[in-house]
């Protein structure tokens, strides 16, 4: 039987898997670029410093990618083992580009890396080089149709309510794959992935230089990492995710939720800086807003509306209504009463079947949901807003940290000052967690806003579960969360363990741990250990 | 459209036949290397070699699975959604299984410490054993009929329990599956590793090729012994719009065998399989493993195909609720769905074969210690 147990444990644990997984992807996203990069410099020099780059941060991208894998494989399973409905009513959509990713993108990708790995001795240099750009080009495709997918559940568009299937059908594979949502998401995404990949290697390098460490290998990387971040955080912040926000209702929504925007304001509206948004009262305590910029933001224009959360749930709730309607039309055609009247008259509504549906938390027959009811499934078309609104402004507020910091180590770099800044290379040691911290809140933002639907307008997350016992979920997530501390515990081991060590871990002889006295004896056993 | 509703919906029956008989080859040796990984090879060295000789191909091997895995969300998505959410608890054990294998690849040869080695090397024999046998497991629970209903929205239930699934009859579709990548994994070091491990390989593959053939029989014995199957008394035209709850089915004892009356040919599969096994066997025992490898890759094909042969055209059959099984007429997706992901595969299967190749030429010969300490990534 699904409970709000059990529909609460499905989301927790897409969440928790979910979140996990983006941990380690935007780091393959842009690392992988780095790498062709790097060689592409070696290709072009002939320089052994640029090869042993690529192979040592080529190292740390593997200690990285083999949690991306790992931890991919539970989302792929997931829809159908704790989201069969939804898999039912819109694998039809949904399905293909997950099918397509496989067959594009992450053939390209998995093959490849395994060459990158073992292919050095056996492939010239410029055949290597294609290799790396081939997983780089793998990885950054299976973005692409993954987010298409993602997207799609934001945005619906190209696909249409079969009665007679009682599914979604697709109506324009076109449609589906240059969704606007889509494509911003796309652009959004792997960029953002490009500067957590430049802060990896560049907060790895100051440390080295801050430690006086391999310097001609640490300001290489230092050099690439802040030109390619600089680059890189410029456009996500610039084709941020919020221009896609004025398709769709869900994205109206969101973005209302986002900005704490209670009521509609005349063009442009002002963006709020910092407040307490109070879902009670419908307010927002101590707003510190900004004139105009909001409307600029989300409409890319001066003079148009956006919409706020009263209105929006005054709109939801006539389509609360229409949806009443279709469910009894579809519940009259399931029931074999097919003659075209009753067929004319569902195609007239069944745009909002996906509103009626939400009763379905508060009632089973529909059709007869009281005032109340219409009422409280309105008001959940609405999520939360506190949470929205503080995850978006922890993003903005890391995305600004970190284009402050990429445009300092780049002046710093390119006018030769960097290595007597001192203070500012400890800073950029620890401003590590910034692209994750900016990742997951971004995701928080994208998927949380999304409630209460799993398909924006179409599905409501409450019907899209599984019909699981409680008991089963609490199993699952338990196991999960064990086991993902575990490897995570591993992971964070690993990347420590060879970060620290740096280039000395290729055991080439030619650096730091290997030709220091001192240092050598202390870290000698791991290296001759076979630390491979 | 380049074909019609009915052909297209035959044609993803092939196809994911196809992408199944693709894991089974690719996947399956490096999945069996994983098996035999912790009796093959009796110090670290040659546990390296073992695990070096997939080292280069097992992570693009294993999209051959989730591609699987994509296509049956995209062409099936009834069968996606009722398959993963009923075997609960036997896909969780695959999925953490699983786990263990880019982490076990990658982060083993990381740390030199024995017991941090030995531990990965179980934890890829979890890797390689337990899916192989779970899959087996599952396949002979299609035979035997998984515990489902679709109520009148198509919102499968299960009623069925997780130790419903090791039914003996399944149990033995579990050894074949298992003793059937094992034995691949072991040609495959048998061509690809440096001795002693090639030799110890080969009598390794001879002894699993004999219980595959064993189990296959036995499962054979018992389903022409009077098992019960699905008979369609009626059912909409095979291009209709899919719709499970609108056919009548009925079950009747020896419903598997009928197809291999009505479709005389069907009986090549499983005599296919007997004759390419012991082929197999004496060319493992002849130490022609190249050769070997290609029958045995016969060998799978052909037992995936006596499965897929008996149930059709069911894939996924409740005997408790018959009308609620899903065909593959019946649990297809849209006729432009079926349409978009076959111009899919028919542009991308023979690319991906193509590189596929590419890399498996590159990486050819045997695996020795040498060459192993002279890569710093290998693993």
């Amino acid at each position: 039987m699904i409970t709000e147990e059990v529909v609460d444990l499905s989301r927790l644990q897409f969440a928790i898997t979910a979140l996990y997984h983006f941990i380690f992807v935007p780091l393959t996203l842009g690392l992988a670029f780095l790498l062709v990069i790097m060689e592409s410099v070696y290709v072009m020099t002939r320089k052994q410093v640029y090869k042993d780059m690529t192979q040592f941060w080529g190292k740390l991208f593997g200690i990285n990618f083999a949690l991306g894998v790992t931890t991919g494989l539970t989302m792929e399973f997931q829809f159908g083992t704790n989201w069969a409905y939804y898999s039912h009513y819109v694998g039809d959509i949904f399905g293909a580009p997950l099918a397509i990713e496989g067959l594009m993108a992450f053939f390209l990708e998995s093959t490849f890396i395994g060459l990158f790995f073992f292919g050095w001795d056996r492939l010239s240099p410029r055949r290597h080089l294609m290799v790396t750009f081939l997983m780089a080009l793998g990885s950054n495709l299976s973005a692409l149709w993954i987010l298409i997918a993602n997207g799609w559940m934001q945005n619906p568009v190209g696909a249409e309510f079969s009665y007679e299937t009682m599914r979604m059908e697709m109506t324009s594979f076109a449609e589906l794959v240059f969704n606007p949502v889509a494509q911003v998401k796309f652009v959004h995404t792997v960029a953002a992935g490009y500067v957590t990949g430049s802060m990896f290697v560049l907060s790895i390098s100051a440390y080295y230089l801050l430690k006086k460490r391999d310097l001609p290998f640490a300001r290489r990387s230092f050099a690439i990492a802040s030109a390619f971040g600089l680059a890189s955080i410029l456009s996500v912040i610039v084709l941020g995710d919020e221009s896609g926000y004025e398709l769709g209702d869900v994205q109206k929504t969101k973005l209302a939720a986002i900005e704490a925007e209670w009521d509609t304001h005349p063009a442009p509206a002002s963006f709020t800086l910092f407040g307490i948004p109070n879902q009670e009262t419908q307010t927002t305590d101590y707003a510190i807003k900004i004139p105009y910029a909001l409307g600029i933001i989300a409409t890319r224009s001066l003079d148009q509306e956006v919409t706020g959360i009263k209105d929006l749930i005054e709109q939801h709730e006539v389509r609360i209504r229409n949806g009443m309607i279709a469910y009894g039309l579809l519940t009259k055609l399931r029931g074999g009463q097919t003659d075209d009247a009753t067929i004319a008259a569902f195609e007239e509504v069944k745009k909002d079947l996906g509103y009626g549906l939400l009763l379905k938390r508060y009632t089973e027959n529909v059709v007869d949901a009281t005032e109340e009811q219409i009422q409280a499934a309105a008001h959940d078309t609405i999520p939360n807003v506190a949470p929205l609104f503080w995850s978006f402004r922890v993003m903005v507020a890391c995305g600004f940290a970190m284009l402050l910091i990429f445009a300092l180590a780049f002046y710093f770099n390119a006018t030769r000052r960097l290595e007597s800044k001192r203070r500012f290379l400890r800073i950029v040691t620890f401003a590590l967690p910034l692209p994750w911290i900016a990742a997951e809140t971004g995701w928080v933002v994208a998927e949380y806003g999304r409630q209460p639907w799993s398909i924006g307008e179409i599905l409501p997350v409450h019907l899209s579960t599984s019909t699981l016992e409680a008991s089963s979920l609490y199993t699952s997530i338990g196991a999960i969360v064990a086991f993902y501390t575990l490897l995570l515990v591993i992971e964070v081991f690993l990347m420590v363990k060879y970060a620290r060590l740096g280039p000395s871990a290729l055991h080439t002889g030619r650096y730091h741990f290997e030709q220091n006295g001192e240092h050598s004896n202390q870290a000698k056993p791991e290296i001759a250990g076979g630390a491979a | 459209m380049i074909l019609d509703y009915e052909t297209l919906k035959l044609v993803w029956w092939v196809l994911v036949g196809v992408l199944l008989v693709g894991f089974m080859i690719t996947d399956g040796f490096d999945m069996g290397a994983g098996i035999l990984l912790p009796f093959l090879g009796k110090n670290d060295a040659e546990r390296r070699i073992i695990i070096n000789t997939v080292g280069p191909h097992w992570d693009g091997n294993q999209v051959w699975f989730i591609t699987a895995g994509g296509a049956l969300f995209a062409a099936w998505p009834a069968v996606y959604a009722v398959a993963f959410s009923s075997f609960y608890f036997a896909m969780m054990l695959v999925l953490f299984a699983l786990f263990f294998r880019p982490v076990g690849f990658d982060y083993r040869s990381k740390i030199a410490d024995p017991r941090w080695r030995s531990t990965w090397d179980w934890g890829l024999f979890i890797s390689g054993a337990v899916p192989a046998l779970v899959f087996g497991v599952a396949f002979g629970n299609l035979l035997l009929g998984v515990d489902f209903y679709l109520d009148e929205f198509l919102r499968p239930h299960y009623t069925g329990s997780f130790f419903d699934l090791f039914h003996p009859f399944a149990l033995i579709c579990g050894v074949v599956s298992l003793t059937m990548l094992a034995a691949h994994g072991a040609i495959w070091l048998q061509m690809r590793a440096d001795q002693p491990v090639a030799d110890r390989a080969g009598k390794a593959g001879l002894i699993m090729l004999v219980i595959m053939l064993i189990a296959f029989a036995a499962g054979g014995l018992v389903l022409l012994n009077g098992m019960p199957g699905l008979h369609i008394d009626m059912m909409p035209a095979k291009d209709a719009l899919p719709n499970p709850l609108n056919k009548q089915v009925s079950v009747v004892d020896n419903g598997w065998l009928a197809n291999y009356q009505t479709y005389n040919w069907m009986i090549t599969a499983p005599i296919t399989a007997f004759v390419t096994g012991l082929l197999t066997l004496l060319l493992v025992k002849a130490r022609r493993s190249g050769l070997a490898f290609a029958t045995h890759s016969i060998t799978m094909t052909a037992i995936i195909c006596t499965a897929a042969f008996s149930l059709f055209p069911f894939v996924l059959p409740s005997l408790s609720n018959p009308n609620s099984s899903l065909t593959l007429w019946d649990a297809a997706s849209s006729h432009l769905t079926l349409n978009v992901m076959f111009i899919a595969a028919m542009i991308f299967v023979p690319i991906i074969l193509l590189y596929t190749l590419w890399t498996y030429k590159v990486m050819w010969g045997r695996v020795t210690s040498k060459q192993i300490e002279g890569n710093p990534l290998a693993y």
